[in-house]
C-alpha cells in the first residue's frame, strides 16, 4: 500500500485510493493507540519539524502524539517565538530548518498556498496541518474516518457543513474527500459566507438550517472565523446564533439520530448550545481521539515513500 | 511435477507434522497454565488456530487464549522496500505479563520477522518464557541468531528460492512448495 503523492498538500491533491488507504491504516493505528504500551518503532529514523506560523491547539498536540507515538524525532517552532519576527521569509526559515537534517516538515501558516509553495522549492516531505483558508487535509480525513466507522460506506451518505464556509479550510477539504468517497454534501449558512459557484464543486447550497438537518444524515458544524473576518458578514452573532445556531430542541426536533462533528474550537452557544456539544450525538471528542490515528497512518505512508538514494 | 518444485508436505503430511508439534507442546507444557499463542499475522494466524484446535482435542478442557500479532510497524526495512507492507489487524485481547508465549508462524529464514515480533510483543507486557514454533525452518540462512523451539521441517535452501506456503484458510489447498524464485 503506498500514497500516489510524496506530501499530503491538500485532499485536492491526492486521489480516491490514497484516502482508502488513510483510512485504512488509521484503523490499525488506532488499536495501537489502544494498547497498555501506545508506540511503535517505524520512524525512529525521521525526524520531524513541525512549523506553526499560526495558533493551534488540538492539531499540533495532535501531529506531536502522533509522531512520538511512532518513535519519530521531533522539533516543534512556533512563528510568535522565533526569526520570523525579525522579517525571515519563509522559505529562508523553513530550508535553515532543513539544514540540520529534518526529513518531514508539518506547517500551518496563515496564507493559503504556502505549503504548495513550499513544496516546490525543497526536498523534504510536507504535511499540510491547515492554510489560511485553503485545505485541511487531516481534519477532514478524520471527519472522513469517523464517519466511515459510524455509517460503513460513503456512497449515498449525506453530510451537511455548516456556518462559515467562506473562510473555512475545513469545508473545503472535507467538500474535496467526500466527494471523492461518493457522499453528498450541502452546505448551509448565511449568503453572504457562502462562496458563489459551490454547484462547480458539485454541493448542495441551503439557507435554511432545519431543512438541512432534515436532509442529512451527518452535520459538521464549523466556528464563525472573526479573525479572518474583515467586513461584517451578519449583523450580530446572536442574529447568526438564532438563525444558524444548533440547539437541543432543534435537535430533538429532528426524526432520526443526527451525528453532529464539529472541528473545534468551539464557540459554545453560537454554533452549537453546550447542551448539544456535550450531548452523545456530539462526537467531538472521539472526532480528537481519531486525529491522532490518522495522522499516525499518514505519516506512517508518507514516510513509507522510499526516499530517493 | 517439475523438477524445481519441491513439495514439502506430500500426501497428507502437514496434518501429522501438525500433530507432532502438538505432541511436543503437550510434553513441554503440560496443562498449558499461563500460557498463551500468538500467530504472526498472516499465515502463522491460521496455523496458530489449526494447533489450537489440535490440542483442544487431546485436552478437551484447554482454554489456551490466541492473540494474531501484525509486526509491520515493528520491521527494521521499512523505507527500505519499494512499497511498504500493508498492515494486518493485531488483535490481543490479554496481557503477555508472566506468561509462557509461544509465537507461531509460517516460515523462518533471515529472523528478521522474529526480532520485529519479539519486539512488537513487549507492548502487552514482559512474558516470563517465549518459544517459536514455525513449520518450515529455512536453515543456514540467518541474518541474526534466531531459532526456532519447534519446528515443522528443516530446508536448506538457496537465496533464490523461496517457500510458498498455502492454506486452506487463504482459500488455498494446504500445500507448501519450495520454488525457484525465476518461476
Amino acid at each position: 500500500m503506498t500514497l500516489s503523492t510524496k506530501h499530503l498538500l491538500g485532499i485536492k491533491y491526492i486521489n480516491k485510493e490514497d484516502i482508502h488507504a488513510i483510512l485504512e491504516t488509521a484503523g490499525n493505528f488506532l488499536e495501537v493507540i489502544n494498547r497498555p504500551i501506545k508506540k511503535v518503532p517505524s520512524l525512529r529514523d525521521i525526524t520531524i519539524a513541525n512549523l506553526f506560523f499560526e495558533n493551534s491547539t488540538r492539531t499540533r498536540i495532535s501531529f506531536e502524539l502522533a509522531e512520538k507515538r511512532l518513535s519519530a524525532d521531533v522539533v516543534n517552532f512556533s512563528a510568535s517565538s522565533s526569526s520570523v519576527k525579525k522579517g525571515e521569509t519563509l522559505l529562508d526559515t523553513v530550508k535553515n530548518i532543513l539544514a540540520m537534517k529534518v526529513d518531514m516538515v508539518v506547517m500551518r501558516h496563515p496564507h493559503p498556498g504556502a505549503p504548495v509553495y513550499l513544496s516546490k522549492h525543497i526536498d523534504a516531505q510536507i504535511i499540510n496541518a491547515g492554510d489560511g483558508t485553503h485545505e485541511h487535509p487531516t481534519q477532514a480525513l478524520l471527519d472522513c474516518f469517523y464517519l466511515q466507522q459510524a455509517f460503513g460506506e460513503f456512497k449515498g451518505l449525506k453530510v451537511a457543513i455548516v456556518g462559515d464556509i467562506l473562510h473555512s479550510r475545513v469545508a473545503l477539504s472535507n467538500i474535496f474527500a467526500l466527494k471523492k468517497l461518493g457522499a453528498e454534501v450541502e452546505v448551509c449558512g448565511p449568503p453572504t459566507l457562502i462562496p458563489k459557484h459551490m454547484d462547480s464543486l458539485g454541493v448542495r447550497v441551503s439557507y435554511d438550517l432545519r431543512k438541512t438537518l432534515e436532509w442529512c444524515d451527518a452535520a459538521n458544524m464549523l466556528r464563525i472565523q472573526l479573525e479572518r473576518q474583515n467586513i461584517r458578514y451578519f449583523p450580530s452573532i446572536r442574529e447568526y446564533s438564532m438563525m444558524y445556531g444548533l440547539n437541543r430542541e432543534m435537535l430533538d426536533s429532528l426524526n432520526k439520530k443526527l451525528v453532529v462533528l464539529h472541528p473545534g474550537p468551539i464557540n459554545r452557544g453560537v454554533e452549537i448550545t453546550s447542551e448539544v456539544a456535550d450531548s452523545d450525538q456530539a462526537i467531538i471528542l472521539q472526532q480528537v481521539e481519531n486525529g491522532v490515528a490518522v495522522r499516525m497512518a499518514i505519516l506512517y505512508l508518507l514516510a513509507g515513500i522510499k526516499p530517493a538514494a | 511435477m517439475s523438477k524445481d518444485k519441491l513439495d514439502l508436505f506430500p500426501e497428507g503430511k502437514l496434518q501429522v507434522t501438525l500433530q507432532r508439534l502438538c505432541q511436543q507442546l503437550i510434553e513441554h507444557y503440560g496443562d498449558f497454565r499461563d500460557t498463551v499463542i500468538i500467530g504472526l499475522q498472516p499465515r502463522g494466524v491460521f496455523l496458530a488456530k489449526r494447533i489450537s484446535e489440535l490440542l483442544k482435542t487431546r485436552i478437551p478442557s484447554l482454554d489456551l487464549p490466541i492473540g494474531t500479532l501484525d509486526v509491520t510497524f515493528y520491521r527494521d526495512d521499512f523505507r527500505k522496500r519499494d512499497i511498504p507492507i500493508t498492515p494486518n489487524q493485531t488483535q490481543i485481547d490479554f496481557l503477555t505479563e508472566n506468561k509462557q508465549v509461544i509465537l507461531i508462524d509460517d516460515v523462518l529464514y533471515t529472523g528478521r520477522t522474529v526480532r520485529a515480533a519479539m519486539d512488537a510483543m513487549l507492548a502487552y507486557g514482559r512474558p516470563s518464557t517465549v518459544s517459536l514454533l514455525v513449520l518450515v525452518d529455512r536453515v543456514r540462512k540467518r541474518q541474526i541468531p534466531v531459532s526456532a523451539s519447534y519446528i515443522g521441517i528443516k530446508v536448506d535452501t538457496m537465496e533464490t528460492q523461496r517457500v510458498l506456503v498455502e492454506l486452506k484458510e487463504s482459500g488455498g489447498k494446504d500445500r507448501v512448495f519450495l520454488v525457484s524464485k525465476e518461476e
